[in-house]
This record gives C-alpha cells, sequence and structure tokens, in this order.
C-alpha cells in the first residue's frame, strides 16, 4: 500500500486551475499531487509539539538531579534505582502486569464465548444484550466508584488485585465482545460445518477451523484489554489502599502529589509505566490502522 | 460448496455430535458469564446509585440516613453553587477539548493520507502520544509546566516571560495549559478513525471531480466531508462522552485546582462521595449527569441526522 513515491516533482504544479479546456490533461494521479510544503510544514510543526513532551520527560530521566542542561549527558540511571527501589516501582511494577496480563485473559475469554454466540446463533434477547452492550459505553465507570466499592467490600475483594481485575474487565467487555463478534462473522460458517461433517464436534471445530483465523483480531483486543487495564488509574486508587498492592498509576499520582516534586524520580517513574505500552503497540500498529475502524466505528 | 454457505441456518449437523445437539440452550450458556458480569457489576451498581439518590445515606452520620425524596435534587438545583460551577466548566471542557481535537485530528489525518517520503515513520510518530495513559500524560505536563526547571524556565532564558512562572497554579492560565496537555493526546485519537475512514473513500471520486474542475478544497466539502460524516459524528460523541467522564488527567494535573477552577462534575462527584463520605448526594448528582449525557448525546445524534442520507 505504500507505494514509495521518490520522485520529488520540481515546482509542484498548481493543484488544479478550474481552466476551461473541457479536457484537462489529467496525468492520471494529478489528483494526488499536493505541494509537499503542505504536507511537510504543518506535519513538522506538530510533531514539533508531540516530540517535546516526550523528550522532556526521557531528559528528566537521563540527567543528574539538579542539572538543567537540555541535554542528558552526562548520562544517569540513579533515578530508575532509585525509583524501582526506593519507590516500590518494582512491586508496583509487578502488580501491574499481574493485573494487565489477568484483564487480558478475562476478557478475551469471556468476550470470545459471547462473541461466538452473537455471531452464529439467533435467539430470543439477542437484539435486546446487544443494545444492552451499546448502552454499557455512556456508563462511566468514574461515577459508578461508590457501589462498585460497596460490592467489593460485601465480596472481602477491597486490597486485593482480583477487585481491580473484575471492574477493568467489566468494562472493556461490550466493546471487546461486539469487535469479536465481527470477527467471527468474517469467518464463513460453511468453514466451520464442513468439519462438522468431517466429524468434529462443535468446540474442536471453532477451535481448528476459526480460532487460527481470529487470531489478529484476538491480538488487538487482548492488547486494548492489556493496555488499559494498565493505563487505568481510578480503580486502584479507590480499591488498593494497601501500599504493595498498589499499581504503576497510582504510584505515579504519588510521586506528583508529594509536597516537594522528586522530578527526576517521575520522569524514570512515567517512562517505566510507558515501556509495556509502547512494546504493544509497536507490536499492534499496522492492524491498528487498517482495520480499527471496520469493527469499531461502523459497530 | 458454495450453496451451503448460502443458507442462512446451518443445516443439522450429524446426530452424533453432542456438542451441537443442544442449540437452544447453547448461546445462553455462552453469553452467560459475560451477562452475569455486566449484570453483577454495570447494572447492579447503576440501580443501587438510582436507589441512594432518593436516600440520605452518610456512613459517618449514621443518624441522618433514611429516605430522602427528592431532596438531594432540590439541594443540587437550587442551593449548590458548585454543582453549577462544576457542570459548566465541563461543559466547556468537553466542548473545547472535542472541537480542537476534531479540528487538528482531521487535518492530521488528511495530511498523512498524501503519499509522500517518510509517511510510515510521520503516522506512526503523530499516534504516539494514543496509547499515554491520562496519568502518565500528567507526569510530562507537570515536568514541562514545573516552576523551577520547565518550558517557562527555559523560554525566561531566551528572554520570553519571567522566571518562576507556574501556569499550573494560577488561575487565568491554568484552562489552557490543562486543554494543551489533553489535546496532546487526544487529538491522535481522531487522527486515527478518520485516517481509517478516509481508505475508503473511492478515488474514483476525486478524479471526476478533477475532470470537472472542482478545486480541491471543493472536493474536500464536498466529497470528502460527507463521506467522513457519520465517522465525525459517532467519534465527537464517543470522545465527548469520554472527556465528560474522564478523571484521570485532571485529578492527577491540577487536582481540579486551583481554587477548584478546574473541577468537572465527575471529580465533583468523586470528591463528595470519597471525601465527604456523602453517598446519597454524590448519588444524586451521578443520576443528573447520567440524564443530562444522554439527553445531550440524543439531542446531538437527532441534530446531526446520523446513519441519514447516504447509507
Amino acid at each position: 500500500m505504500i507505494t514509495k513515491e521518490a520522485t520529488e516533482v520540481a515546482p509542484a504544479p498548481a493543484p488544479v486551475t478550474p481552466a476551461a479546456d473541457q479536457r484537462p490533461r489529467t496525468s492520471h494521479r494529478a489528483w494526488d499531487e499536493v505541494p509537499r510544503w503542505q504536507i511537510y510544514v504543518p506535519l513538522s510543526i506538530y510533531l514539533i509539539f508531540t516530540l517535546i513532551p516526550f523528550y522532556w520527560i526521557l531528559l528528566f530521566a537521563l540527567r543528574p538531579a539538579g542539572s538543567t542542561s537540555l541535554v542528558p549527558w552526562p548520562m544517569t540511571f540513579e533515578h530508575f534505582e532509585k525509583v524501582w527501589n526506593e519507590r516500590d516501582f518494582g512491586i508496583y511494577f509487578q502488580n501491574s502486569v499481574l493485573t494487565g496480563v489477568a484483564t487480558l485473559l478475562l476478557t478475551t475469554l469471556v468476550a470470545l464465548t459471547g462473541g461466538y454466540a452473537l455471531a452464529r446463533f439467533d435467539f430470543k434477547i439477542k437484539r435486546g444484550f446487544m443494545l444492552a452492550l451499546l448502552c454499557t459505553q455512556f456508563v462511566p465507570g468514574a461515577l459508578l466508584l461508590v457501589p462498585l466499592f460497596q460490592i467489593f467490600a460485601e465480596l472481602k475483594m477491597i486490597n486485593s488485585l482480583g477487585s481491580v481485575i473484575i471492574a477493568e474487565t467489566v468494562f472493556q467487555l461490550p466493546l471487546s465482545m461486539i469487535l469479536i463478534s465481527g470477527f467471527i462473522r468474517n469467518v464463513p460458517y460453511s468453514l466451520e460445518e464442513a468439519a462438522w461433517v468431517d466429524g468434529c464436534g462443535r468446540l474442536t471445530a471453532f477451535r481448528i477451523v476459526v480460532l487460527p483465523l481470529l487470531r489478529p483480531g484476538l491480538i488487538a483486543v487482548g492488547s486494548f484489554a492489556f493496555v488499559h487495564a494498565w493505563n487505568h488509574f481510578l480503580f486502584a486508587l479507590m480499591f488498593l489502599s494497601d501500599q504493595t498492592k498498589q499499581t504503576i498509576p497510582v504510584g505515579l499520582n504519588t510521586l506528583m502529589s508529594a509536597d516537594s516534586v522528586d522530578l527526576g524520580a517521575l520522569a524514570a517513574g512515567g517512562i517505566i509505566a510507558a515501556v509495556p505500552v509502547v512494546i504493544v503497540f509497536a507490536f499492534i500498529q499496522k492492524w491498528l490502522i487498517t482495520g480499527f475502524s471496520a469493527g469499531a466505528v461502523k459497530g | 460448496m458454495a450453496q451451503a454457505a448460502a443458507v442462512a441456518k446451518p443445516p443439522a449437523p450429524p446426530r452424533r455430535r453432542r456438542a451441537s445437539a443442544t442449540p437452544r440452550r447453547l448461546p445462553y450458556l455462552l453469553i452467560a458469564p459475560a451477562a452475569l458480569l455486566m449484570l453483577g457489576f454495570i447494572a447492579y451498581p447503576v440501580i443501587s446509585v438510582f436507589y441512594y439518590s432518593l436516600q440520605n445515606y452518610n456512613p459517618t452520620k449514621p443518624w441522618r440516613n433514611g429516605y430522602a425524596g427528592f431532596d438531594n435534587f432540590v439541594h443540587a438545583f437550587t442551593d449548590d453553587p458548585q454543582f453549577w460551577d462544576t457542570l459548566t466548566f465541563s461543559a466547556k471542557w468537553v466542548v473545547v477539548e472535542v472541537g480542537l481535537q476534531l479540528l487538528f485530528g482531521l487535518a492530521l489525518a488528511l495530511i498523512v493520507n498524501q503519499t509522500f517520503v517518510g509517511r510510515a515513520l510521520g503516522r506512526a510518530l503523530v499516534f504516539s502520544p494514543w496509547a499515554v495513559s491520562g496519568v502518565l500524560t500528567s507526569a510530562i505536563w507537570v515536568l514541562l509546566y514545573n516552576s523551577q526547571t520547565g518550558i517557562t524556565r527555559y523560554l525566561a532564558d531566551a528572554g520570553i516571560g519571567e522566571y518562576g512562572t507556574s501556569w499550573l497554579s494560577d488561575t487565568s492560565t491554568v484552562f489552557p495549559a490543562a486543554i494543551v496537555a489533553d489535546l496532546w493526546r487526544g487529538v491522535p485519537f481522531f487522527a486515527i478513525l478518520i485516517l481509517a475512514d478516509l481508505q475508503s473513500v473511492s478515488k474514483d471520486l476525486y478524479e471526476a471531480a478533477e475532470v470537472d474542475g472542482a478545486s480541491r478544497l471543493k472536493q474536500f466539502w464536498h466529497i470528502t466531508l460527507p463521506h467522513l460524516k457519520d465517522a465525525i459524528v459517532l467519534s465527537t460523541l464517543l470522545r465527548a462522552v469520554w472527556e465528560f467522564n474522564n478523571v484521570d488527567l485532571l485529578y492527577t494535573l491540577t487536582g481540579g485546582g486551583p481554587a477548584g477552577e478546574t473541577t468537572t462534575l465527575p471529580l465533583y462527584i468523586a470528591n463528595t462521595s470519597v471525601d465527604a463520605h456523602n453517598f446519597g448526594y454524590a448519588s444524586a448528582l451521578t443520576t443528573v449527569a447520567f440524564v443530562i449525557l444522554l439527553f445531550c448525546s440524543m439531542v446531538y445524534l437527532r441534530l446531526s441526522k446520523f446513519g441519514g442520507e447516504g447509507k
């Protein structure tokens, strides 16, 4: 898709003059030729705005405390050591990974079974159920903190990562299920039927025939669930009061709300928070741009 | 081979298969886990919010607990200036954020949809803040805005502004400062969705317009924009709801301050329930927020004639 159009068109031809000629010499792809500066100038300005904050956090994380140099030199890793060991980011990291992975698995599994039902069966409450899924998009988790807190207190789950995992999963589920049912619908039913004829049960047929085809979609849905749980802050802040149970976003907030903020530690902590997300997105980027709207926007 | 696919309902599979012998109950079994989770942790909390909104409920003042009728609502609308202040600020926040995000996101999508050298890298960089969390965004912008070693220090070095300026603690600068921080990670959301939708505009349309001598601006106005309309309507709506509800960024960046200047309604609700333990009143405010969101969404979808002409 990416056609490398390396030929720099000299002075770009004036776009289209609403000229009077009946038959303009449309060089077939004339519509494609925007003057180069109209691309590079605004793009560069925007990129400066995007990249300075990233540079800023790297700068603060890597230069020694008290330095005001604008390049991270001499480079130091003291902030990382400090935040990892003294500020408990080592523990937070473990908790965040655990929460993220558990949310990923739970969300994908539950959304997969539900999504299969929505894609392959007609049943009485299907329309109502779909509508309920869409409605949940308007229900803000932030406004349900109090009742959720009461429920988890009742279940004796306050201060356990389980409460956060369940809460994150529940709010990820509806969209994940809608997306997955869309992916399943794209796999022809006849493939599954052929496997039945060959003597497979429904489950085996699903596992052998459908599941491999769903892999890209499941990876994407799972990644979103992971990143969402990794990034989300409010549930962990509310349901986990024990210092050793908290997650990275809560740790960052603690650093920020200190009386005098240790900027180097904050920057290093921020980078620790960003690394897994960057890795995940580098991994799914391609799928993100081409396939996202198909499921998410068009419903 | 193809005739099997054309049939909507599956032909009865061989009798021996146990799994497919229970097609009537199977779909319900399959959605049961999701349905139970959503009933327990979304539906039940929503109902309990409605219930508590009609109660006086404060664990620290149990002697006053009990049925309150519409007292909580009456109090909010007639006797609580903070409710109106935070509601106004929420509206201002959502309109400015979503408007600017759409504007910049649309422009960026149009740019990176062109063919140019370095496009793949350009796209990756432009989209990069999208996955950054609200708390991390706050952390980054706290570093940028801090009064000692933030961006203002280097601006002052260059002779612009004064040393020790802190945009986040000055009531006149905190709003734009917070807006810019949230724009930074919000614009890519629109850029990604609009770019995805741009891929599906038929190129023939542009070529035809070209032949007819339509200017680039006209092509945008008459071809691109109508094509994008549904995607724009839906993404602005989802984003507006999200911006209204989301408290991560403002909670950590400004804490609603200075002097309550940047407190949104959800932030006020969180404070009312968490700090003041006034669950009954917080529930009433939550109910009001639900109703406002629902009403605004309906009006917006109606006014924009979503999904109307065309498809």
